[in-house]
């Protein structure tokens, strides 16, 4: 089945109902064995001790801060360019998930550094993009509540949205241009992981199940904007029906 | 297990993090419950998604 056959929401609200219980089991799963892994199969760090056991959700989460902008940018390009009807629902329902994720890259490492670094927060290059980045999520949620016309609402955040993607090769490579007290990258470099295969197969387990998590989460919250599209094009029609001459029924492509 | 000296770091960025996610799914699942809730009155109020001259208002 084409990719653009799933741009019918009812065909895609479907697809969701058959997906959503196996996406959930298999993210249940990944987290018993991560977890598991985190706690009883990794040993302690020979610098950090027991803290790096931080790592196994810090880590993910903020790997999954930023893909999940990623998928935003990338849906965005489907809002203004490719028209696509899902693509704005797509972005509108990733951006709490992504200031979730966000949220929680920040308080872990918080909570990490204050032991390692002697400080719950310094104003470096890499934490304070990831700041940013909170932010940006916050901003275009903000924007989209205030905006009555999903459509117009999705096109300004579309704009908004891939602006802001300059701030992802920031976050990325500002352990690299600037002088921070973060570490810089560990796993994914060109010349392969440097931490030991005994730490990073539960980091790698734990990023499959946050992966999954952000997928469960985002068909979820997806199902609710289509749901929220019908509920507002129902309420238009039956103003319509009620008062034509006043109200003006728009159909909504999610609808 | 033993968490040594720093046990209340790794216990609270694991519990802020159990909790943001369930807040999360919280927050999606009442969303789901109350959009239903707002499509079954208007299916009751006979507000449906056929045009009226396929028999809904």
């Amino acid at each position: 089945m084409a990719f653009w056959d799933y741009a019918n929401p009812t065909r895609f609200l479907k697809l969701v109902q058959v997906v959503l219980p196996w996406l959930t089991g298999l993210c249940v799963l990944a987290f018993g064995a991560g977890l598991y892994m985190s706690f009883f199969v990794a040993p302690e760090d020979y610098q950090q001790g027991q803290t790096v056991r931080i790592m196994y959700i810090h880590v993910p989460a903020a790997w999954l801060s930023m893909m999940c902008y990623s998928i935003m940018a990338v849906s965005s390009l489907g809002t203004l360019v490719w028209k696509h009807p899902l693509a704005d629902v797509s972005a509108k329902a990733a951006a709490p998930i992504g200031a979730a994720f966000t949220f929680m890259a920040l308080v872990t490492g918080s909570l990490w550094g204050k032991p390692m670094w002697g400080t719950y927060w310094v104003w470096d290059a890499r934490l304070t993009s990831v700041l940013v980045l909170l932010i940006m999520y916050l901003g275009l949620m903000t924007l989209w509540r205030t905006m009555d016309d999903p459509i117009k609402a999705g096109k300004a955040a579309a704009v908004l949205t891939l602006v802001g993607a300059l701030n992802l090769p920031v976050i990325k490579f500002s352990v690299d241009w600037w002088n921070t007290l973060h570490q810089p990258a560990s796993v994914m470099r060109m010349d392969g992981p440097t931490i030991h295969l005994d730490i990073l197969w539960p980091l790698l387990v734990m990023a499959v199940a946050f992966t999954l998590l952000f997928f469960v989460l985002h068909l979820m919250a997806m199902r609710n904007e289509i749901l929220r599209r019908r509920v507002r094009t129902l309420r238009l029609r039956a103003a319509s029906a009620a008062h034509p001459r006043s109200a003006v029924a728009t159909a909504q492509p999610a609808e | 297990m033993d968490l040594g000296s720093h046990a209340g770091f790794i216990l609270a960025s694991y519990g802020l993090c159990l909790l943001t996610v369930l807040v999360l799914i919280a927050w999606i699942r009442i969303d789901k419950a109350n959009l239903e809730r707002a499509l079954k009155e208007l299916a009751e109020q006979g507000v449906s998604r056929r045009r009226p001259e396929e028999g809904g208002r």
